[in-house]
């Protein structure tokens, strides 16, 4: 009986129902062990995802609305549409795919899981991004991102692919991993030095960089029906931190 | 650079009572005491002195005094020794002063400016020692109206949820990392005897210390450090950090030589890195933002606890204060003027926010007149200095004071304002291994829950020589305070006439 439950996909209208009476049915379900729900007319509700724990799929039919799997711990949420600002906000575990754009602050202070969007994303994407041992977030932009992607990033990995740019086109991001002072960002397409934050520093990719974009890039492409291949034949950079202490100098004692 | 400062302490072993033991030798943990083998003799670098103390308590024959080095400069009101010694630091280094504790400048201490009223011939006080007397507090969000079943007359208004407290007095955030475990240790266990609360800081929960959970606040800062939903889940009431008194509108800067193993696996940083915390919560920039902050902590823990929100004491302290508790605050925390610091730059700690009674007083005022006190319960620190401040805090409408420095001197601190160095030779403020074992927590746990136990009998004796057996009677009734040396303004801010009127 119990086993039947798991396997049903439990079906949510969520049209006038608001994010706390959303959530609260979202709570029982998976506590109820569903292990997939379909939420359908979902029009701005927020913290979908917060507070489930379980590596329930959940697939996302309108516009959720912002901090969506905000302290995430485990699920995996497919949004087919556009996700707003938060997405993703400290989230420790799980997987959130974006058939669309994302707003600002993508992944603020992500602690693990990873976070695709297929399409631009707004100001601060991967923001205060952490990581120890293995707990490292990953998050995956297809097309550009508005200013300070990577601020203050102090671990996780950052992918910016701008497939959607074309080939003279640069990037739109100033201030790109201002404060940097862990983890690792990969760029493709092109920039120009002022568009980085002094904090920065710019490499050729070596063989574990290219092993690690074939992983995540491969990721991508098979959830928005890219050929990997393709995306990984241009050429990439990659940022990482100058200083372990960008503002050790700050200071008088 | 050869330096131009001149020394701060001179220190005096008396060659009498000196064994040259080198006890002040290890204790020293600014390399002050050193043992010259030729000579035979243990000396000392004056200049490194930070007037902690330390060497002069633990030397087995009370050999050393520490007093200020009396050179004086030739009076000048305007350029003081204090000023004269940062233009010299900073014309010798470049940077920005950074200093620890709280602002140690001479503004106004309101507290020392309000007195309390007891009772005489018209209404009997109360002797606390045979009558019983009451501290309990409940923090949380009060109903506007409680409704009860016709029949069962049982509870039907669904009530927030409150977190009590034996002692209106609890600990505030220090982070792990700013301070030691063993401190963070002593402040757990404490709270748990006494029945408060203690705080986590923005540092994140070391694993040891979720069994006190249910006597811990958790704090949710700028950089997110350690939060998670297990963290979230463990704690009694979980604290969004908007800003401190000892640095308002500045973030938070660990120093990387205190971001060690331990801190960094808490904090999800790397080792040796400065953990920074930006000075905006990137997801917070209006009272909007902040409701859905609120909010998606509420959801994170099903609406099991309150959620409080702590603001420096500024300007615009009370319109803002209503805004937060209209975003869905349970609790609102004011940091003021003095609140301390483990870091903060000292041009920010000494210059900016307003005195913590201020801030109380109006924020209390405004709450109550938009109709919405009853909303979140009000929280204060930032230089509460013992049982006295905490009932008139309490008077001018506080339901529950926070303290930081104080608990820090029952643990040893002898306030020397070196927090930022991670030199701490009382081991508190500190990281470095050999010197955090210097707080043992099962006696810090002791002077702390003895430290909370006087202030208890203290404020017994307030209520009961005021006639009053409740501290909820003393709550926000500022009938209670008068005022002495105080212009008309600022009694009027205040609300609370002068003494003799």
């Amino acid at each position: 009986m119990a086993q039947k439950e798991t396997n049903r996909v439990m079906k949510i209208d969520a049209s006038g129902v608001s994010y706390r009476e959303l959530n609260a049915r979202l709570r029982d379900m998976t506590s109820n062990g569903t292990s997939k729900i379909e939420l359908r007319n979902v029009y701005g509700q927020r913290y979908i995802g917060t507070d489930l724990g379980k590596p329930v799929n959940i697939e996302v039919f309108g516009t959720p609305g912002n901090d969506l799997g905000a302290f995430m711990d485990g699920p995996r949420i497919t949004v087919h549409g556009n996700a707003q600002d938060g997405c993703g906000n400290t989230m420790n575990e799980g997987e959130i795919i974006v058939h669309g754009h994302a707003g600002d602050i993508l992944g603020l202070s992500a602690r693990g899981g990873r976070i695709f969007v297929r399409d631009d994303v707004g100001y601060r994407a991967g923001i205060h991004m952490k990581e120890y041992g293995n707990k490292k977030p990953v998050v995956v932009i297809g097309g550009t991102a508005q200013d300070f992607p990577g601020e203050y990033m102090a671990g996780g990995i950052l992918i910016l692919l701008g497939l959607n740019l074309t080939e003279e086109e640069r990037h739109k991001a100033k201030f790109i991993g201002t404060g940097m002072h862990g983890g690792v960002i990969y760029l493709r397409g092109i920039i120009e030095d002022y568009q980085l934050g002094k904090e920065v520093g710019v490499a050729e990719l070596e063989e574990k960089d290219y092993q690690i974009l074939q992983k995540f890039v491969g990721e991508f492409a098979a959830h928005f029906g890219y050929k990997a291949k393709g995306i990984l034949k241009h050429n990439f950079i990659k940022l990482f931190p100058r200083w372990l202490r960008p503002y050790g100098r700050l200071f008088a004692y | 650079m050869k330096t131009y400062l001149p020394s701060k302490f001179l220190i005096e072993r008396d060659p009498e009572r000196c064994i040259q033991c080198q006890v002040c030798v290890n204790q020293c943990s600014f390399d002050v005491h050193y043992y010259d083998a030729e000579d035979d003799e243990v000396r000392s670098r004056e200049e490194n002195c930070v007037g902690c103390h330390r060497c002069a308590l633990f030397c087995p024959t009370r050999a050393i005094t520490i007093s200020r080095n009396p050179m004086d400069y030739r009076e000048n009101y305007n350029w003081r020794p204090e000023v004269i010694e940062d233009i010299i630091k900073q014309a010798e280094t470049g940077g920005v002063l950074l200093t620890g504790m709280g602002n140690d400048k001479g503004q106004r201490i309101y507290w020392d400016h309000l007195v309390l009223n007891a009772s005489q011939v018209t209404n009997p006080s109360i002797d606390p020692l045979r009558e019983p007397m009451e501290l309990t507090t409940y923090l949380g969000r009060k109903s506007d109206r409680v409704e009860l079943e016709p029949d069962s007359h049982c509870l039907k208004t669904e009530l927030a949820p409150q977190v009590k407290l034996e002692v209106p007095v609890m600990f505030t955030a220090m982070s792990y990392g700013a301070v030691s475990l063993n401190v963070h240790k002593s402040l757990a266990r404490a709270a748990t005897e006494m029945g408060t609360l203690w705080n986590t800081g923005e540092g994140g929960l070391h694993p040891d210390l979720y069994q006190y959970g249910s006597n811990t606040i958790v704090q949710v800062a700028s950089g997110r450090f350690g939060v998670h939903p297990e963290y979230l889940d463990a704690a009694q009431v979980i604290e969004i950090k908007i800003g401190q008194g000892a640095k308002p509108g500045i973030g938070g800067h660990l120093p990387g030589e205190k971001v060690s193993t331990e801190v960094s696996l808490t904090r999800m940083i790397p080792q040796g890195t400065d953990a920074l915390s930006p000075a905006p919560q990137h997801d917070i920039y209006s009272i909007e933002d902040l409701s859905q902050l609120i909010y998606a902590l509420k959801e994170a823990t099903n609406y099991t606890k309150p959620v409080s929100v702590k603001i420096a004491a500024v300007h615009n302290s009370a319109a803002i204060a209503s805004g937060m508790v209209r975003a869905g605050a349970d609790i609102i925390v004011l940091d003021g003027l003095r609140g301390a610091t483990g870091a903060a730059p000292k041009v920010i700690r000494d210059n900016v926010g307003i005195p913590i009674e201020m801030a109380l007083a109006s924020v209390d005022s405004r709450l109550r007149q938009e109709g919405i006190r009853n909303q979140a319960s009000i929280v204060v620190s930032g230089g509460i200095r013992n049982s006295g401040d905490v009932a008139k805090a309490i008077a001018l409408g506080a339901d529950a004071i926070y303290i930081g420095t104080a608990a820090l001197v029952a643990l040893g601190c002898h306030v020397c304002q070196q927090c930022h160095t991670g030199k701490c030779a009382w081991g508190i403020c500190t990281t470095d291994l050999a010197l955090t074992k210097r707080v043992n927590p099962d006696i810090g746990a002791r002077r702390l829950a003895n430290l909370l136990r006087g202030w208890s009998l203290e404020l017994k004796d307030i209520l009961g020589g005021m006639g009053i057996n409740a501290l909820e009677s003393l709550r926000g009734n500022r009938l209670h305070l008068r005022g002495i040396g105080l212009t008309d303004t600022e009694l009027e801010i205040l609300g609370v006439r002068m003494a003799g009127s």
